[in-house]
């Protein structure tokens, strides 16, 4: 779970515990979160990711457990007396002020000379590129301009912390993944820690240092995006991130799963398992190799329907077992071939080959809901 | 196992900041306010409906002489009988009215729109004393009644239909103005005929609208005194029977218990709008597409027809009212003289009454749109204190269920109480501001409370992260932004405090005598003719203050359009 062992973390979390009336949104949350750093809340919506934001910001205060900043147990604080800046979904920019004045908001409330304000104010404008914007009021700017106002807010008054609440959803597609790196750019040039919501997963990874996957009010995993999309924890980030197969298999002796009839090494990974135990395999769609010379190691194969995404082939396919071996009730079996090797390989509908499952890119689960 | 270790964790208490307690004081500060000015009067006006004359308590004694007196108790039937027939009149033309405003293109709609909004200048003893210059035994039109009195529950009627008749007008054009377009199309698409269309569509659409007019103008009429005080004559109702219980006979006691008579239609009436209010916020909730109305020659002359016919009788009632004010000797001398205006000279009336009005008016606007609003914003925006919130909304509905006489009568027990340390309001302008914006703080509330909801919920968050105080934000964020509402609230309060009557008849002292019980006590001393001027003066003003309203408005709205459109 959370990296316990890290006595530096800029932001602590402990066993935070949030309930509405009877419902539980957290439960038992621990996490850490280094300086600097820019940390992903990632998970589906209702998960409970705003309610860790708004805990952390002091905003709705945690039922129970605790939370420090910088060495300081601000658990019980109003936000007042904490020290973040904010960006909501909705940005929250004040309509009767321009540009400047809200960006200067939190500025003109701290005994600053007028003259160091303007000046604060004319720094961030050339940070978020908005010099030519500074009179106009918040209705008269774009979807992405608007943001970018929110953000020179947040951190007018050098914040030590920066908590963004799914900041990119109102926006549409291309702008989002413009303002993508843009976010990151400035996250990295001032160094702020970061905290940033989101449910759409390809923003997690792209942006993230870390990232924390949230299901059902608990964490799912902490971890970097190469090591959350190589080594999920659960069924349920290995689904929620990419794509991924999954296949029922059957526990043999000897480290092995047979899979649609076909049995495959597994070595350590069955580890607390007894032969007979119904497991879940896991394999993602571009991991999954082929071949096309018949008898070789792997699963034979019927490809049902090929479809073409750009850069690469999506092949969905069936066994060819005479003995009715399936992949599992319903399952739609996903092998992803880089447009080379599909056009190396000749696929095309109704094609036979053999689908080998490399150990190392196979990860065994007990059954979702069972075990 | 971790689980342990959550069982063992301590609760967390957030520590309340001082600007917390700061909103929580001003709260709890305004609770106490409306508790003082609304709850413990009507705790009075109860008890005092089950003692006798020396305070001594007599259980149920009153109230079986008030049902064992057939005067008193026949004033129950006289009340719902023409309550009933005005509501049934009047939702009904306000019906068609709105249809012909909203589903039709007759012409001229913001001038129909304006002239029926008229009656909401005027206090409701001007049109009666206007119904006595029409059908009164000097009548210019007495024929038209076929030899029936003006005076008794024709007259009642016709003026309540037209007091009440904006109010429920605007009920019916919120109702209509909100319905779905797209049901007409359907309806069109499907070949159904335009009768079938009204059934099918129009009339369900604004059914919760009918329905809340209804109570609306129930309330409305039961709880008047202005029009059966003039024109009522020997019928009586429950409204004039506490006025002459008090003033009349001084019999406080009996005047307490037909208080609580007239209050408990008055809260039925409250509670089932809510009900029906609520329900209609969730039939709105859809995305509508507004209603564009089609030309059909025959509807749109009938409906423009109408319209013409209820215009000029509005029109009239306040052209007879004006005319009477400036006629020399009603009806043997018509030439025009400014004599009735010469108020000093009248019994019962003088210019300062006037001028005691403008002044409760402006106190009640600017003291009361400041709690108004400041109460609606604390309820709406602060965190926490969920009970504190909760016991202040709930007290911020309590006023538009009392009618006037009874908070007025209330007043009098409460504050004339020999131990309240609070007495020494009792007969000062204080008390009739203090009264005044209570009996109107209801609507004023709902209308910030709207206003405030439309604002994005997290302003309030990004300036606590900004460490700003929350009043510097509300400064300058929350009431520029609000500002056309707050303008709405206070224009309401000064044209309500300028018209009302009920409240303020049994308050106010030879001092602060006010404009609106000086049309009363001129009426009732046979001064007709000044008493009809008094009401001109408050038209006036009131539609004076309207045009001010108007133009602040528009001006506000010119000079931030640039931050408000959107
Ligand atoms: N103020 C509240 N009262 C009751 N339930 C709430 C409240 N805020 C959030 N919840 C519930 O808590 C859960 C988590 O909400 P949230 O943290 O907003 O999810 P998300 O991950 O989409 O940001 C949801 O099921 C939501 O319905
Ligand atoms: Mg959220």
């Amino acid at each position: 779970m959370a990296n316990d062992n890290n006595g530096e973390a800029y932001l602590r979390v402990r066993n935070l515990t949030k309930k509405f009336g009877e419902f539980t949104a957290l439960k038992n949350v621990s996490l850490d979160v280094s300086e600097g750093e820019f940390v992903c809340f990632l998970g589906p919506s209702g998960c409970g990711k705003t309610t860790l934001l708004r805990a952390i910001a002091g905003l709705d205060i945690q039922t129970m457990g605790t939370v420090e900043q910088a060495g300081r147990d601000i658990s019980a604080l109003p936000p007042n007396e904490r020290d973040f800046g904010i960006v909501f979904q909705s940005y929250a920019l004040f309509p009767n002020l321009s540009v400047t004045r809200n960006i200067g908001y939190g500025l003109e409330n701290r005994n600053m000379p007028k003259a160091d304000i303007a000046a604060r104010v004319s720094d961030l404008l050339d940070l978020v590129g908005l010099r030519d914007h500074a009179t106009k009021y918040p209705s008269q700017l774009s979807g992405g301009q608007q943001q970018r106002v929110a953000l020179a807010r947040a951190l007018a008054t050098s914040p030590g912390l920066l908590l963004l609440d799914e900041p990119l959803s109102a926006l549409d597609a291309k702008v989002r993944v413009h303002l993508r790196h843009e976010i990151k750019e400035l996250q990295e040039k001032i160094g702020i820690t970061t905290i940033m919501v989101t449910h759409d997963q390809e923003e997690a990874l792209a942006m993230a240092d870390r990232i924390v996957v949230m299901n059902h009010g608990v964490i799912e995993q902490v971890g970097s995006p190469e090591d959350i999309y190589a080594d999920p924890a659960s069924p349920f980030v290995a689904d929620f991130i990419g794509t991924t197969n999954f296949v029922d298999g059957e526990v043999q002796a000897g480290g092995r799963v047979s899979v649609a009839g076909v049995a495959i090494d597994c070595g350590a990974a069955l580890d607390g398992l007894n032969p007979g135990d119904m497991v879940t395999v896991c394999i993602r769609p571009e991991d999954v190799q082929v071949s096309t010379e018949g008898g070789g190691a792997g699963i034979p194969v019927t490809i049902t329907d090929v479809e073409f995404l750009g850069s690469f082939h999506r092949c969905h396919v069936m066994p060819v077992n005479g003995a009715g071996q399936t992949f599992g009730k319903d399952i739609d079996f996903m092998i992803d071939l880089s447009a080379g090797r599909a056009r190396d390989l000749g696929i095309r509908e109704g094609m036979a080959v053999q689908a080998a499952l490399p150990p190392e890119f196979v990860r065994i689960y007990r059954p979702v809901g069972g075990g | 196992m971790r689980d342990a270790a959550v069982a063992q964790a301590p609760r967390i208490t957030p520590k309340v900041s001082s600007e917390d307690w700061i909103m929580r004081a001003v709260l709890v500060g305004i609770a106490l306010y409306l508790t003082v000015s609304i709850l413990l009067p009507l705790y009075a006006i109860l008890s005092k409906s089950f003692k006798n004359a020396d305070g001594l308590f007599v259980g149920l004694a009153n109230y079986v002489n008030f049902f064992s007196t057939p005067a008193l108790f026949w004033s129950i039937e006289n009340s719902l009988t023409v309550t009933l027939i005005c509501c049934v009149i009047v939702v009904t033309l306000a019906f068609i009215y709105a249809y012909a405003l909203t589903r039709t293109c007759i012409p001229f709609k913001s001038l129909f729109k304006g002239v029926a909004l008229l009656p909401i200048l005027m206090p409701s003893l001007l049109p009666a004393i206007a119904l006595v210059y029409l059908f009164g035994n000097q009548g210019i039109i007495k024929d038209w009644l076929f030899g029936y009195e003006i005076y008794g529950p024709i007259g009642i009627v016709m003026g309540e239909c037209f007091y009440v008749f904006p109010h429920v007008l605007t009920i019916m054009l919120i109702a209509m103005a909100n319905s779905d377009a797209r049901l007409y199309e359907a309806s069109d698409a499907l070949g159904a005929s335009k009768i079938k269309t009204f059934f099918t569509v129009t009339l369900p659409s604004v059914r919760y609208g009918l329905v809340s007019a209804f109570f609306v103008c129930f309330t409305l009429v039961i709880t008047d005194f202005g029009v059966p005080k003039v024109v009522g004559g020997k019928y009586n109702v429950l409204a004039t029977d506490i006025y002459k219980q008090v003033v009349g006979r001084q019999d406080f006691e009996m005047g307490a218990v037909v208080s609580m008579v007239l209050l408990l239609p008055a809260l039925f009436a409250f509670a089932a709008d809510r009900i029906v209010q609520r329900r209609q916020v969730a039939l709105l909730s859809a995305r509508a597409v507004p209603y564009q109305p089609k030309k059909n020659r025959v509807v749109d002359t009938a409906m423009l027809a109408f319209c013409c016919l209820i215009g000029l009788i509005l029109v009239s009632i306040l052209g007879m009212a004006c005319f009477a004010s400036f006629a020399k000797f009603w009806p043997y001398d018509l030439s025009l003289s400014l004599k009735h205006y010469n108020f000093d000279l009248m019994d019962g009336g003088s210019w300062n009454a006037y001028w005691n009005s403008i002044e409760l008016a402006a106190w009640t606007a600017v003291i009361g749109t400041a709690m108004v609003f400041t109460g609606a914003y604390l309820v709406e925006k602060s965190k926490g204190f969920h009970s504190g919130r909760a016991a202040m909304q709930l007290l911020c509905m309590i006023p538009m269920a009392v009618p006037g006489l009874v908070l007025g009568l209330a007043y009098v027990f409460f504050f004339n109480a020999p131990n309240n340390p609070l007495g020494f309001l009792y007969h000062t302008m204080p008390i009739l501001v203090i009264c005044t914006v209570t009996h109107f703080y209801t609507v004023a509330h709902l209308t910030a409370a709207t206003a405030l909801k439309q604002l994005d919920g997290e302003f309030e968050s990004v300036s606590q992260s900004l460490k700003v105080p929350f009043y510097k934000t509300f400064f300058r964020i929350t009431v520029p932004v609000c500002m056309p509402a707050i303008l709405d609230i206070s224009m309401y309060l000064f044209v309500n405090a300028m018209t009302t009557v009920s409240a303020v008849v049994f308050l106010y002292s030879p001092d602060t005598a006010l404009a609106s019980v000086a049309i009363l006590n001129m009426d009732d001393a046979g001064d007709v003719a000044p008493a009809a001027a008094m009401g001109m003066m408050i038209v006036g003003t009131a539609a004076a203050v309207r045009l001010v309203h108007a133009g602040l408005t528009r001006g506000i709205l010119a000079r931030t359009q640039a931050w408000r459109k959107r």
